[in-house]
């Protein structure tokens, strides 16, 4: 065992391998000497530790307006100690099982916007000619329609489903990312070793899956933190305007239903701050996180 | 650059390292109005394919309520050129639009284009106003910062700023309304909570006037909070950019004073990247507009597509969109102008 240790005899492959976990530790201890992001992650963790408990935290009942029996719009209580909503339910229990639906949405539709924004992004960057340049050009053009009314025609049109608004975020918020994928790509091929791989015959899709995908990697690591930080907040926007699923529970179909029963005037301040709250911390947890991030990956900001 | 004379290859990377020539003015602006139109067009092609491709049944959905018997449909289907093929439909769309026919309201029963040339002027008052302030207040936020970076006014206002920007700025309306309108605890409500004026005073009148102004009082400030928050963030970073830079060396060793290298200096180089951000995230500033008007119910574009969403009044939805993507268009190419006109490097 020690002399096989000793003496590795390591592929290409795995060499290549063990370079990069080595530089993700690297960056690991980087970023564990960056406070904001520390901080960051620390309120994410907890977030995702409640919504992956919701149901040890929880009973699912209590989201059930039939079986709610609970005071209506009542303060802070021992039994409900975030109030009740306007069908006797808790509004911690709201908050608990809403923060599922809230992160589900945000990170479903981070997926998709980049899946879509790196290939779009890797496509117009790597290929010169009228491929890439049609590629840029319907970037460009999508990135000046305004997300929001674009948004809300879609989801309109698509109808009120979680799939739909996961769908709808996840198609309107990819051309920033694109962009971004576009100009690393831009500047990672004409490095030397992709100029090498080409000379000794790679072929296009070879360089790109092989060398250029894998350098744009960490960038587009972060970059997808930034976007679920924007997919959530864009979740909680759609569903206030009342376009989320009616059947389920987000931190914005709460805020959406604490506006329609007044809540504000008649000051249930529980039942509008608690949701907002969370969005915000979940929100600031994730662009901290991303920003630490950019800062350990981008040389050119470090020391800053 | 190659050192493989692959002919291909050469060919490309020739193309790619070739100078470009920098452009005159006059032939900047010409491409420039180029792309807004592509965009235009493209936009135009966006809006076609959601509200009569992706339903399915344009006249269920577009005439929805209204279209009862098989004459009617067939009425409606002939004067939409419904019952046509895809590109002539298309085409008919076009004209439509061009003669600034954007349909019937289904909820309002008025044309879409009256109704929307109504509603302008609120949103242009708040957003305007909103935008003034946050460009104002947010670049001298940001130039603090930066040039101090690291010191007690950057850390907080940093930290305003990033908590401010994850915040649904609608979010900060209700608060704004619980507090300083409803009131709470012992603080008593004194804005209005919504609306543009109050129902018995004259708008066109001084007293209406004075009133408009109060009632915007907590609108504008929402949108000037959520606004502030990224100009400041992007101008900090983008003076951050040019802190390294060795003219500003050269400015101090000849003696200026710290004021003037910063103003005259540095912040008129970092205000140029700030200029192209904000063009970019205009459509962020139509957002705003959009719930901040939901939550304060103000009479403007942004409610009156909000208030569309329920019935739903698809006509109305596809006029909102078409005026927020033409305004954020139209507001992206001044900017590029402006740009372009400010530093001659970007002609090229």
């Amino acid at each position: 065992m020690t002399a096989e240790v000793t003496a590795p005899r390591l592929s290409p492959r795995q060499l290549a391998r063990r370079r990069r976990v080595a530089s993700w530790k690297r960056g690991w201890t980087r970023f564990r000497a960056h406070r904001s992001g520390m901080v960051g992650l620390a309120v994410l963790v907890v977030f995702i530790a409640i919504a992956l408990a919701a149901p040890l935290l929880a009973d699912s009942s209590g989201l059930d307006v039939t079986q709610a029996d609970g005071p209506i719009l009542h303060a802070p209580t021992a039994g409900y100690p975030l109030g009740t909503d306007e069908n006797g339910r808790s509004v911690l229990t709201l908050l608990i099982w809403g923060s599922r639906i809230s992160l589900l949405v945000g990170l479903m539709a981070t997926l998709i916007s980049m899946v879509i924004g790196t290939l779009i992004g890797l496509v117009s960057g790597f290929f010169p000619g009228w491929v890439g340049r049609i590629f840029f050009r319907l970037t460009e053009w999508f990135l000046v329609i305004p997300y929001l009314p674009l948004a809300i025609a879609l989801a309109t049109v698509l109808g009120r489903s979680l799939v739909n608004i996961i769908i709808v975020i996840g198609v309107t918020s990819w051309p920033g990312t694109a962009l971004l994928i576009r100009s690393q790509t831009l500047s990672i091929r004409e490095r030397a070793y992709v100029e090498r791989a080409e000379a000794i015959g790679a072929g296009r899709w070879h360089q790109m899956g092989r060398h250029v995908l894998p350098n744009v990697m960490p960038m587009i690591f972060a970059n997808t933190t930034l976007t679920v930080a924007g997919a959530i907040l864009a979740e909680t926007t759609l569903s206030f305007l009342g376009l989320g699923d009616p059947t389920r529970t987000s931190w914005g179909t709460m805020l959406d239903s604490a506006f329609e029963v007044g809540a504000i005037t008649t000051g249930c301040w529980w039942y509008i701050v608690p949701p907002g709250v969370c969005v915000v911390l979940v929100v600031l947890a994730f662009t901290l996180i991303g920003n630490a991030l950019e800062e350990v990956l981008n040389p050119r900001l470090r020391g800053r | 650059m190659s050192l493989v004379a692959e002919p291909g290859l050469v060919a490309d990377r020739e193309q790619a390292d070739a100078q470009p020539r920098r452009r005159g003015y006059a032939s900047y602006v010409g491409l420039k109005v180029l792309g807004a139109l592509g965009s235009l067009f493209f936009m135009l092609i966006v809006n076609f394919f959601l509200f009569r491709v992706l339903p399915g049944d344009p006249a269920k959905t577009l005439g929805r309520g209204r279209l009862v018997s098989q004459e009617q449909i067939d009425a409606f289907n002939k004067t939409y050129g419904l019952n046509q093929s895809m590109p002539q439909q298309f085409v008919t769309f076009l004209k439509n639009i061009v003669h600034g026919d954007l349909g019937i309201s289904l909820q309002y029963r008025t044309p879409v284009s009256q109704l929307i040339m109504d509603r302008l002027w609120p949103t242009i008052l708040l957003v305007g106003t909103s935008t003034i302030l946050a460009t104002v207040i947010g670049v001298y936020l940001g130039i603090k910062g930066a040039w101090n970076r690291g010191g007690m006014f950057d850390k907080i206002s940093t930290g305003t700023s990033l908590t401010l920007y994850s915040m649904p700025e609608w979010w900060l309306g209700l608060l704004l309304i619980a507090g300083l309108g409803v009131g709470f605890w012992f603080v008593p409500g004194i804005f209005p909570t919504g609306g543009l004026n109050s129902s018995d005073v004259d708008p066109n009148s001084l007293h209406g006037v004075l009133d408009t102004m109060w009632h915007l009082v907590l609108p504008v400030t929402t949108l000037t909070l959520a606004y502030l928050a990224e100009y400041s963030l992007i101008m900090r970073s983008s003076l951050l950019d040019e802190l390294g830079e060795d003219y500003l060396q050269t400015a101090r060793a000849k003696g200026l004073r710290d004021v003037r290298v910063r103003n005259h200096h540095a912040v008129r180089n970092a205000l140029l990247p700030t200029t192209t951000l904000i063009a970019l995230n205009i459509g962020f500033v139509v957002s705003g507009a959009i719930t901040v008007e939901t939550v304060f119910s103000i009479p403007g574009l942004g409610l009156l597509s909000t208030d569309a969403i329920d019935v739903p009044d698809f006509w109305v939805l596809q006029g909102t969109f078409l005026v927020a993507s033409a305004g954020v268009i139209l507001a992206n190419l001044v900017a590029n102008l402006i740009y372009g006109w400010l530093d001659p490097r970007v002609r090229t």
